[in-house]
């Protein structure tokens, strides 16, 4: 079985402050980080080869040049090989697009069985590449999955446990198929020493549009958005000194003051 | 002992992606394998270092400069400062101290100077986290002062029978195997001394008892005792008579260590003290608006970045293979009064909050005051700096 897990380098949102600019989180200057989301798909690709049989686990990323750093975390984490499709016709591309690029790339990478991705990227979080991945490539799609019951890659099937609202659901399948993960599926591994060093020196290559056999007008974006956020709060913390009584004292004076009580 | 090159003519790389991406996995784990237990293991008195090292093992962290063919990582000594540095950064530093014991105190001689049998049964299982060790050098009567060791490895045989005590035993109450330094010959001062392993379930060992120390207080330390302890002489590392002057190789690693370590935990108190500054409202402005204290950061902060590229200078050195011994003397003797400045500044900036167990600040100004004590004290490190510069009743 070959695995292919889709991951995407995103802006860590935990440091951005956010500004929009049409469709993209810009993020300028900010530390960038494996989608957080995607680490729970690379370590479901990697339990897939280690415990299913999987043969192969190739990490294909849609992103500017920096995001070989995400795939080299990939090969960190065990991943055996990486893709970057990177072109400036992908800019500003939308989930549509980018979606496009993937299977393009996944057509061209040839034999595959499992396409793993992240439920979201947190920067755009649509959550729809994976959905439209499957589409284009013409195979199931099973979206947030928890748990792996049984993967077949003889008899070519799956089972797979889904995480919805109102419950679990057990759905089963035929191979090849895409599976987008949820946080339950599995703890992500840390990279180890030894996978740093090779992904340290790993070669990865770098597929432009034209080498998809694709065009900047079929990733030409087809959506656009506004977005309103709202406004920032401008938050004071306030520490309260004196002893139990004279602090609860204090605090019901402020809260009062506040017209809060 | 590490894969050092002296006759290479490459200079020393501290910053590749490779350094980088080790820098992230070890902050990733501290942040959710250490931080998230600091306080229980503080009030349990222990930090649980087999299953600690087990995980650590498991990522190939701590062997990362020892040789492929013991499960090392088989890199420069650069590695290993980068996996301090980060260490150093962790809430519970009794542990990481715990820890910096087994990756750069009590293994680096058994590499370097160890029989190969001795580096299958106790450097292999070590760096794959299987095994917990501790460097057994300091007694009651003997602590800067190494040479005045009295614990004792009598010739029997085939064997050593060592009778003594230690003190200050870092890991002391949970190591399956101690790197001791005892009197093997009859002659005293510096040529009468050997490294030995001690496995400890060899009868007639005992933990006489943990001590409750001000800080560090995730570390088990501990005054062990040996009762006609019995180990063959195959245990001992290296040639007979020359415990003291491995030990003093060890100590250079052991000093460069600690360093590293106190750069990650100095800078985890700037930043605790910088979040606490802007927060904290006095007289209707930010604390961190008063000149005084954002002058007096700003000077820290210069003086830690001054300790940095002092102690990567010693890493460049030791990775070439070079004696660093005048440098890091120099870093550690730094580390640990800068250290203490850090400390007491940042406690002071956070006025009575640093003064409740509540907030980092008191358990970090509790934890790094060791940094000037262990290790090789501030004093032991200004009389070696005095030798040196020709200084002293023993400057030439």
């Amino acid at each position: 079985m070959n695995i292919i897990a889709l991951i995407k380098q995103t802006p860590d949102t935990a440091k951005l402050s956010r500004t929009l600019n049409g469709l993209q989180l810009m993020a300028d200057g900010q530390p960038r980080i494996v989608n957080p989301w995607d680490e729970y798909t690379l370590e479901t690709a990697l339990r897939l080869k280690e415990k299913h049989g999987g043969k192969k686990v190739t990490a294909l990323c849609l992103g500017n040049p920096e995001s070989i750093e995400a795939l080299r975390t990939a090969i960190a984490m065990g991943a055996d090989e990486a893709i970057l499709i990177n072109d400036a016709a992908l800019a500003n591309a939308d989930s549509l697009g980018t979606a496009r690029a993937l299977a393009a790339a996944i057509k061209k990478i040839g034999a595959y069985d499992i396409i793993v991705g992240g439920r979201s990227a947190i920067d755009g979080n649509m959550g729809a590449t994976a959905v439209q991945v499957a589409t284009l490539l013409g195979v199931p799609m099973l979206s947030y999955v928890a748990a792996l019951n049984a993967v077949n890659g003889g008899a070519k099937s799956i089972s797979v446990v889904r995480a919805m609202e109102y419950g679990r659901e057990t759905v089963t399948s035929t191979l090849p198929c895409v599976m987008t993960v949820v946080k339950e599926i599995a703890e992500p591994r840390y990279p180890n020493f030894m996978g740093i060093r090779k992904a340290s020196k790993a070669v990865i290559p770098t597929w432009k549009l034209a080498d998809l056999g694709l065009s900047a007008a079929d990733v030409a974006a087809k959506v656009t958005w506004a977005v309103d956020l709202p406004p920032t709060r401008d938050t004071n913390v306030e520490m309260i000194q004196g002893s139990p009584a004279e602090q609860a004292k204090a605090l019901v004076d402020k809260l009062m003051a506040a017209k809060i009580i | 002992m590490h894969q050092n090159n002296p006759m290479s003519t490459q200079p020393i790389t501290r910053n590749s992606p490779a350094h980088a991406m080790l820098r992230a996995a070890v902050r990733d784990f501290v942040q959710t394998e250490l931080d998230p237990h600091a306080e229980h293991w503080e009030k349990q008195g222990i930090w649980p270092a087999r299953d600690v090292l087990k995980k650590m093992g498991d990522l190939g962290f701590l062997g990362l400069s020892y040789p492929e063919a013991y499960g090392g990582g088989g890199a420069d000594y650069t590695f290993n400062a980068v996996l301090l540095e980060e260490l150093g950064h962790a809430v519970p530093m009794g542990a990481t101290l715990g820890i910096c014991v087994h990756t750069d105190m009590a293994t680096p001689a058994l590499a370097q100077h160890g029989n190969e049998d001795l580096k299958q049964r106790y450097l292999a299982p070590a760096i794959r986290g299987e095994i917990v060790s501790a460097i057994a050098v300091s007694e009651p009567d003997a602590g800067s002062d190494v040479a005045a060791i009295r614990t004792r490895a009598d010739d029997d045989g085939d064997d050593y029978v060592i009778n003594g005590s230690k003190m200050w035993i870092t890991n002391g109450a949970q190591a399956d195997y101690l790197c001791l330094l005892a009197k093997t010959g009859s002659s005293g001062g510096h040529s009468g001394s050997s490294l030995i392993v001690v496995p400890t379930n060899t009868p007639g060992f005992s933990v006489s008892r943990k001590l409750d120390k001000l800080g560090l207080r995730d570390s088990d330390t501990a005054i062990l005792s040996f009762d006609n302890v019995r180990v063959p002489k195959t245990n001992r590392i290296g040639e007979e008579g020359k415990g003291f002057q491995y030990q003093m190789q060890q100590f250079q690693r052991e000093r460069l260590a600690m360093t590293l370590m106190s750069l990650g935990s100095m800078e985890r108190c700037i930043e605790l003290t910088k979040k606490y500054l802007k927060a904290r409202k006095a007289f209707g402005k930010p604390l961190g608006h008063n000149q005084f204290i954002y002058f007096k950061l700003a000077e820290l902060i210069s003086e830690i970045e001054a300790l940095r590229y002092l102690a990567y200078e010693c890493v460049s050195q030791y990775a070439a293979g070079q004696d660093m011994t005048r440098l890091a003397s120099m870093a550690k003797l730094k580390s640990g009064l800068l250290s203490r400045q850090v400390a007491d500044m940042c406690l002071q900036f956070h006025g009575g909050m640093g003064y409740v167990e509540e907030y980092p600040i008191a358990r970090y100004f509790r934890d790094i005051r060791l940094w000037a004590i262990g290790g090789g004290a501030d004093e032991v490190m200004m009389e070696v700096i005095a030798k040196y510069e020709g200084l002293g009743p023993k400057g030439k």
